[in-house]
Formats: C-alpha cells, sequence, structure tokens
C-alpha cells in the first residue's frame, strides 16, 4: 500500500470525513535536507469531519497526528494540516 | 526525555514571550515551514526569540514530546502553545494571531 493510501484508509476509518484531500506534494521538495528519495514524504491533507465540531485547531490536527502516528514517525516528513467541521467548510 | 531537556524548554517559554522552536534560525530558516511562521512573526511585528531544533538532537525529540505534538516548527506564546505553521498562519490570516498577541500584553510594533 502506497503512503498515500495508507493516509487515506486510517483518516476515512478514524474519521469518517465528509471532505477529504490528500495531496503528494514530494516532487516539489526533491532533493532538499532530510528528503527520501522516492518520493512520498510530503503531504497536504484536507478534512472535513463532524468530529471536529467544537474542537480547537490543536485538539483537531492532534486527532489526525495521533491517526498517523505511524507514518509521521516513518515516511512522513511533512505534513500540512486543513480541518474544518462541515459547517467551515 | 531526560528531564534537563525539559527544564531547558520550560526555562525558554517562561523567560521569553514569543518562543519559536524551529529549523534553522530566524535568519537562515532550514525549512519552508519554519521559514512561513517567521515570515508571519516579523510582519506581525513581535519581537521572538528563535531556537535551532537541529543544533541539539535531544531538543529535537523533546519539543515534540513536551509539547505532545509530532512536528516542528512550533510556536508558545507566554508559555501556552499556539500551534504549528499550518495554525499560525490561518490565525494570522483572518486576524486572530493580533488579537492573541493584544489579549496576552505581547508589544507589537506593527
Amino acid at each position: 500500500m502506497s503512503v498515500k493510501d495508507a493516509i487515506e484508509a486510517k483518516l476515512t476509518q478514524g474519521l469518517a470525513p465528509q471532505g477529504l484531500v490528500i495531496v503528494d506534494e514530494s516532487a516539489s521538495h526533491a532533493g532538499h535536507a532530510g528528503a527520501p528519495a522516492g518520493g512520498e514524504s510530503h503531504f497536504r491533507v484536507e478534512v472535513v469531519a463532524d468530529a471536529f465540531s467544537g474542537l480547537s485547531r490543536i485538539e483537531r490536527q492532534r486527532m489526525v497526528y495521533d491517526l498517523l502516528a505511524e507514518e509521521l514517525a516513518g515516511p512522513v516528513h511533512a505534513l500540512a494540516l486543513k480541518t474544518m467541521a462541515p459547517e467551515e467548510s | 526525555m531526560s528531564t534537563e531537556t525539559t527544564e531547558t524548554i520550560q526555562s525558554e517559554i517562561d523567560a521569553n514571550d514569543v518562543v519559536l522552536f524551529m529549523k534553522g534560525s530566524p535568519v537562515f530558516p532550514q525549512c519552508g515551514f519554519s521559514a512561513t511562521v517567521v515570515q508571519v512573526l516579523s510582519q506581525s511585528g513581535v519581537r521572538f526569540k528563535g531556537i535551532d531544533v537541529l543544533a541539539d538532537d535531544a531538543l529535537r525529540e523533546g519539543i515534540k514530546a513536551f509539547s505532545n505534538w509530532p512536528t516542528v516548527p512550533q510556536l508558545y506564546v507566554k508559555g501556552e502553545f499556539v500551534g504549528g505553521c499550518d495554525i499560525v498562519r490561518e490565525m494570522f490570516e483572518n486576524g486572530e494571531l493580533g488579537e492573541l498577541f493584544t489579549a496576552k500584553g505581547v508589544e507589537t510594533e506593527a
């Protein structure tokens, strides 16, 4: 399974999102310090989920970080996040 | 994480109103996300202390455990964790960051 597929599977299972966009931005970071060869290291993720309603930005991002702990400890070098409740999207 | 690392981090956020744990220095950021936050703080007109986590492996891992936050940069204002690049940029764009500085009594030159 690619890293992108793993991110999609875990966020889908963990958050039942109404909207989910995952963009692999590794290409634009290729070659810089710490960027592994082969890509799948830099991602931008936008999630719309009921689960975020009433939570602070920090709490929302922690939910995502917890679900993706394995990826963040491994191949994922950078993760840009936009977390929205349905009424904010 | 060692007690020493915890104490180092705590003393920095106690001693400085605005602290940015980052990769590289404010003058030479080593990461695009850190550079973004430096730019936001500069545009906000606040004085801040930048701490380069790349200079110290214990600090690089320690700050993640300290804040329960897996990524760098991390911004602290008056001892309170504000967030990373995404959060700081969003708060800057909608004016919340300026309000936070005002509410916390942080001087801005802007």
